[in-house]
């Protein structure tokens, strides 16, 4: 094989901010034609990384040499000018602009438009990369991923020589995760480089040609292509273990079975979204006593709408949802929900952990209408050494947490008044290997303690590892519901996330 | 060479204090070339303002009858702020606190004994005030009208309603033609202390000051006012009831501008004539931000820029400069404050430029 060129070469580059170190003294090669993964947990640095040699961020300390030229970026457009192009996490595109409007967006050869011309390049583009799309449509009708699709043409547009691709895979179906992936690879083909950041393992395995394996800031490994695929069984473990530091546990030890009393049905429910769409179509469930129902869909596909109408945010609807009485008290049973959004929603990030903890059972905390600071510091203090958050200093900010540990302050909330009906919307999304295991071992243990648990969850992994019975959603609808012992229809379940009966 | 902006590693520590003091200074140096292009020494016109702020304890009493409705007015904004609501209008409400209270003053509060009549006048200005605060928060609550522009038009209207009572059916028939009502008698007036114009109304100023801040702090309402101006979707997650709370901070917000209102009349004009709508309701939103929309130093600030506009004042007795120049002061402490914040969270870092 002949010796392709180093692209970009980075050397004991660091960047700190505020209380983290998230770039310590790292080197790294980027060669000519790869698809080059930058795996880690998050938090490890690698978007700061990555910010850095797309000119986002200055580093503080290193070298950035390209094509063995050393060179320091001011800011992106240096860097895109140079081919080096990044795209977000979050699409920098503009909703009410069509597709070639946005591609280019920013573009500084001459004053004039010439919009057949541009138009003309776009289609040859799109063509030659299979990323088929209107240049004349509106990029707000586009789905997630064809808005992803503008983005790449936004940068090929640029002739970018290196991509750089920050968790392109979130938020993508897996149809349209293949076709991403048959993109990059036609990319590589044609000479560029791309960098894939990502968390998820199988992903890595199944596309990159290299892997660096990032993890606190530092390189952890940086791992040959060859070695990867020979290994593949064994090497997903041995990666997470370069991420993690530790062995992780990927299967949770949950005992069998037994399902209770009914806590809550849903009969031929259907919501409309905030579009007026129906976004949820008649569908019927229930949840028993000590099981975890895991309803399992690509984002978008209606469970917003569904866990909105379930807990109460939203009253728009038709169909039945009943929280049965528990016998016990004669009132219902209790519910309580951990929200997706954990720092909108689920948290007030100006506020202290200490009163983060009690949003949801201030009157918990109150004496006629003051509130009982003592106490409420004092339970918080109990609620962060039980959940081992940190910091644990329950004065600090909720805005000071880490994804994983605010989630943690959280489930300390949520879980402490032994609901009987717990919401779990997505509830490791964007959380490390670590953290994603405590938040499960949580889980577990409130299902023992004979919780009903209606997990909803994007992650296959994750419904099938806690769930007892999946229920698929797609578009709004019911496309299958079975417990997970049915082996035989747990193939389907890829095709019917997908839309696809088989 | 190169000037970037950086965020600081760590917060900081004392320098937080240090650094409103050195935006001040700051400002006091511009201010200071303004001194020098209208030809006066500089150090002699600050010693001048201080002086006239500061100098005898009678200048002092005076910064605090110029605090007072601004006390007020600045607690009136930082409360709704406390929400994200931005009420630009204590100006109009604190005009419909002052016509209320006054309108009872004349009809009412006669009729009654003195110490009841005089809490009949403030409770009325209180609701008056409220009452127009509250036009806003419905529009808000209701439709999502922008409370911005709804406060900031109803100034108008309460100005002009205000202007045509005075000069129209309030009239004083005794006052020989001179456009305002006819004055509150001695028994209805604010109890005055020390021989100076410092009235009861600063005190009930401060009791707001600490009211507000007891209230945000300490009770499971502050609380929940809180989390809705830092997330409505936190607090519709917690089921805290938004509507509701913007029509109660809204009244709250204007009634403490009507506060205002009716405090300036019962305390220093003692009756509805022109100049009560003198920019106080402005003022408040400028001291409301340079606290932080903090309720005790809202109270703080106010006495501060109470001081700069009696020096002013000062300045032109003296110096025969126009007393503007307080106001032109202002407006530089305001900024280079503001544009100081930056820095609490950043810091300037001086890069070379490396050779390619």
């Amino acid at each position: 094989m002949e010796q392709r060129r180093e692209v970009v070469r980075m050397r004991g580059i660091v960047k700190r901010f505020p209380g983290v170190l998230a770039n310590d003294h790292i080197d790294f090669r980027l060669i000519e034609g790869e698809i080059h993964s930058l795996l880690g947990e998050n938090g490890a640095g690698k978007t700061t990384l990555m910010n850095i040699l797309a000119g986002l961020y200055r580093p503080d300390e290193g070298q950035i040499y390209f094509y063995d030229k050393l060179v320091s970026f001011k800011n992106p457009g240096e860097a895109l000018h140079m081919g080096i192009g990044m795209i977000h996490q979050h699409f920098k595109l503009v909703s009410r602009f069509t597709v070639a409007e946005n591609i280019i967006l920013g573009l500084r050869d001459s004053f004039a438009l010439n919009y057949s011309e541009i138009r003309k390049r776009v289609s040859r583009i799109s063509r030659n990369f299979g990323l088929e799309i209107d240049p004349d449509s509106l990029v707000s009708r586009l789905s997630v991923g064809e808005q992803q699709r503008v983005e790449i043409l936004k940068m090929l547009f640029r002739h970018v020589r290196i991509l750089i691709m920050d968790e392109p895979t979130a938020v993508l179906t897996p149809g349209e995760v293949e076709s991403l992936f048959k993109t990059i690879r036609l990319l590589r083909d044609k000479g560029c480089s791309v960098v894939f950041i990502t968390h998820k393992l199988e992903e890595v395995i199944q596309v990159s040609d290299y892997i660096t394996v990032l993890r606190r800031g530092k390189v952890m490994s940086t791992v040959r292509p060859e070695k990867v695929q020979k290994r593949n069984g064994i090497a997903k473990a041995e990666l997470a273990r370069m991420m993690v530091g530790r062995e992780v546990i990927l299967e949770v030890g949950k005992e069998p079975l037994k399902p209770g009393e009914l806590l809550l049905e849903i009969a031929h429910l259907s919501v409309r979204g905030d579009r007026g769409e129906l976004a949820v179509k008649d569908v019927s469930f229930a949840l028993r006593r000590g099981e975890i129902l895991g309803i399992l869909g690509v984002a978008g596909n209606g469970q917003t709408e569904l866990v909105e109408t379930l807990v109460g945010l939203r009253k728009d609807f038709q169909g039945r949802v009943e929280i049965k009485v528990n016998p016990k008290t004669s009132r219902p049973f209790t519910l309580h929900y951990v929200p997706e959004d954990r720092i909108h929603r689920g948290s007030v990030p100006s506020m202290s952990i200490a009163y983060n903890m009690i949003l949801t059972c201030l009157s918990r905390f109150t004496q006629g209408v003051f509130l009982k600071n003592k106490a409420i510091f004092k339970w918080a203090r109990g609620r962060i050494s039980a959940f081992r958050i940190s910091p644990s200093d329950p004065d600090r900010k909720a805005s000071q947490l880490s994804g994983g540990n605010l989630q943690k302050v959280i489930l300390a909330r949520e879980l402490a008044w032994d609901p009987d009906i717990l919401v779990a919307e997505q509830p490791t999304h964007g959380l490390d290997v670590g953290a994603t295991e405590e938040v499960w071992q949580s889980l577990i243990e409130q299902r023992r303690r004979g919780a009903g648990i209606l997990l909803i969850s994007g992650d296959i992994r994750e419904a099938l590892s806690l769930a007892d019975r999946l229920l698929i959603l797609f578009r709004g609808e019911v496309m299958d519901l079975f417990p997970v012992t049915d082996d035989r229809r747990l193939g389907s379940i890829g095709p019917l996330m997908a839309g696809v009966r088989i | 060479m190169e000037i970037q902006l950086k965020r600081r590693l760590q917060p900081l520590g004392v320098a937080k204090f240090l650094l409103p003091l050195g935006s001040i200074l700051v400002a006091l140096t511009l201010g200071g070339g303004l001194f020098i292009v209208s030809g006066v020494n500089p150090f002699f016109a600050y010693w001048e303002m201080m002086r006239g702020a500061f100098g005898t304890f009678y200048n002092f009493s005076e910064v605090i009858v110029r605090a007072t409705p601004l006390i007020f007015c600045a607690l009136s904004v930082a409360i709704a702020g406390k929400m994200q609501l931005w009420n630009i209008g204590a100006e109009g409400q604190l005009v419909v606190g002052g016509m209320a209270g006054m309108g009872t003053g004349l009809f009412i509060a006669p009729h009654l004994p003195p110490v009841i009549g005089i809490t009949a006048m403030l409770v009325a200005g209180l609701l008056g005030g409220g009452m127009w605060g509250l036009i806003s928060g419905v529009l808000r609550a209701r439709w999502n009208v922008s409370e911005i522009i709804s406060t900031l038009m109803l100034n108008y209207v309460a100005i002009i309603w205000m202007e045509h009572l005075y000069f129209g059916p309030w009239r004083d028939p005794a006052g020989r033609g001179f456009p305002g009502t006819a004055m509150l008698p001695d028994a209805l007036r604010l109890p005055r202390f020390w021989g100076t114009r410092i009235h009861l109304g600063f005190f009930l100023s401060l009791l707001a000051a600490f009211f507000v801040w007891g209230v945000l702090k300490y009770t499971k309402w502050g609380y929940q006012i809180n989390v809705i101006g830092e997330s409505q979707k936190a607090a519709r997650y917690a089921g805290f009831p938004i509507d509701r709370n913007i029509l109660i901070i809204m009244f709250l917000s204007g009634a403490l501008a009507g506060l205002s209102g009716i405090s300036e009349i019962a305390g220093i004009h003692f009756r509805l004539q022109q100049g009560l709508a003198a920019g106080n309701g402005y003022v408040g939103i400028i001291v409301a931000w340079l606290a932080s929309l903090d309720p005790l130093l809202s109270a703080v600030i106010s006495i501060l820029l109470g001081a700069l506009m009696v020096g002013g004042d000062q300045l032109q007795i003296i110096m025969h400069i126009p007393s503007s120049i307080g106001l032109v002061l202002e407006g530089i402490i305001l900024f280079c404050v503001i544009g100081g914040k930056v820095f609490q969270t950043y810091t300037l870092s001086f890069v070379r430029e490396e050779h390619l």
